[in-house]
């Protein structure tokens, strides 16, 4: 009696199972044509630190080139931070900023030292480049080639 | 058209020209629906995960069978050494020509079908049985000790579930009282055998998509033990082959089954044809459904399932239809 219980169970649970795939043969696909469509980043992904525009002058970014982020990174990525001062402003404006991302780990003390909050993480998940040289990542080009976008 | 017809009939006979033109259709049925079945298989295997499936090649990706089937044929033929050459040449060249045989009795609607010969079943049966032959001399002759574990494992899972799938098709064959394929489908005039017989229907379908060595049971080409069972050492238009004689396979237990016991190519309204290839093709559907559901089972399961479960109850449901209409 029990192996006829038992086969019962057997197959109730087979049913189960098909049922299980003809809901998700008939629910929409989760997954997208990759090259083609692409799904958001989600808002805590950390891809290389980008530099954010000053809200007030958006020409400029918010860095004034003091170097903190720089001696404060333990990989030493961020290679070089220069600025100049504007005439008629009080604050200097980064004109280079060098990370290599190759020795970057993403830990973000760079951007929570930031004492003017200039830095954030970027959404660019795929970079690839041919030599360790296409990593050296200029954010101020890459701020007013964004800016144009 | 008619014309040539005439002719044609005139030289060779109204029924050598009905068995050419009936192999000719059939060998373009037999490519058609292989080609579909592989992208509706890709398509049901990505629509069951929920993904998109095959979609880059043509509308829904329905050109990727002909893509796939350019690139297999395209392939070079590799022999490896030490194989038994005749028999490694033969098992795919066995395996595909039964399939061919299989569908001269199937009758796709009312007269259209190549040959209504009067032990019809007994064709199908007999020739769907050589296909356990080829697949025995394809592991054998490959010299390989997976593809040799597969034969072996193939061969013991088609007696056993030879047996259970006679018996329920006997059951429908003692209602009837005839073997012709055609006799069973207008038996069926008022119901449909599945009614009377849904037993017999469930015990054939199972021992049905263990003939085919499909999951679950596809023990023969068990992908995470034997590499790939007995195609192992197949490469190129010899494995498309062996592909080709599967999903073909499947189609002819799908067709039997409709036959048996789902009324055939009767159905109201549409012509016979569609009403038949719509029921093949669901049941072609569920054993595809079958696949991405259920897990592997293991061989002494296999075994078990099959000579201490469907067999007995076979026997009982044979033994008790015969009485009852015997009363």
């Amino acid at each position: 009696m029990t192996k006829v219980t038992e086969i019962i169970k057997g197959a109730a649970s087979l049913i189960i199972g098909m049922g299980v795939t003809i809901k998700a043969f008939f629910s929409p696909v989760v997954t997208v044509q990759y090259p083609r469509q692409t799904i958001d980043i989600t808002p805590r992904f950390r891809g290389h630190t980008k530099l954010l525009g000053d809200e007030e002058m958006p020409e400029r970014t918010k860095c004034v080139a003091c170097g903190i982020c720089a001696k404060n990174c333990p990989s030493r990525s961020i290679k070089k931070v220069e600025g100049e001062k504007k005439e008629g402003e009080k604050k200097k404006t980064a004109t280079t900023y060098i990370l290599d991302f190759t020795t970057c780990s993403q830990c973000g003390i760079c951007v929570e030292s930031c004492p003017f909050d200039a830095l954030a993480f970027s959404a660019d998940y795929n970079p690839a480049g041919y030599s360790r040289e296409d990593f050296l990542y200029d954010l101020v080009k890459e701020y007013e080639k964004r800016k144009k976008v | 058209m008619t014309d040539v017809l005439k002719i044609a009939v005139e030289a060779i006979g109204q029924d050598t020209l009905r068995v050419i033109l009936g192999l000719i259709g059939v060998l373009i049925l037999v490519v058609i629906n292989a080609l579909m079945l592989t992208w509706a298989e890709r398509k049901v295997a990505g629509h069951m995960q929920r993904r998109i499936a095959a979609k880059e090649v043509g509308p829904f990706g329905l050109i990727q069978p002909i893509a796939d089937s350019l690139k297999l044929l395209g392939k070079e033929l590799i022999t490896p050494m030490k194989v038994d050459r005749v028999l490694y040449f033969l098992a795919p060249v066995i395996c595909f020509i039964p399939v061919l045989v299989s569908f001269v009795v199937i009758p796709f609607g009312e007269g259209l079908q190549v040959r209504d010969i009067n032990v019809g079943i007994l064709v199908i049966l007999a020739f769907s049985s050589l296909s356990v032959l080829s697949i025995f001399i394809a592991g054998w002759g490959s010299n390989n000790k997976y593809s040799l574990i597969g034969a072996a494992r193939s061969v013991a899972q088609n007696i056993a579930y030879e047996v259970p799938l006679l018996l329920s098709l006997l059951i429908v064959v003692i209602m009837v009282g005839s073997l012709s394929l055609k006799d069973i489908v207008e038996a069926q005039k008022g119901m449909w055998f599945i009614l009377y017989q849904p037993i017999a229907f469930l015990i054939y379908f199972i021992a049905g998509v263990a003939e085919t060595n499909r999951t679950p049971f596809d023990l023969p080409e068990a992908e995470s033990e034997l590499v790939a069972g007995f195609h192992t050492e197949y490469s190129g238009m010899r494995f498309a082959i062996f592909f080709l004689a599967e999903y073909t396979n499947i189609m002819i237990i799908s067709a039997v089954a409709t036959t048996f016991f789902l009324g055939g190519y009767l159905g109201p309204y549409l012509p016979g044809i569609v009403w038949f290839l719509i029921k093949t093709y669901f049941l072609v559907f569920v054993i595809l459904w079958f696949r991405w559901t259920f897990p592997r089972v293991r061989f002494d399961q296999l075994l078990n399932f099959s000579w201490k479960i469907l067999i007995p109850v076979s026997f009982i449901n044979l033994i008790v239809t015969g009485g009852i209409l015997k009363l």
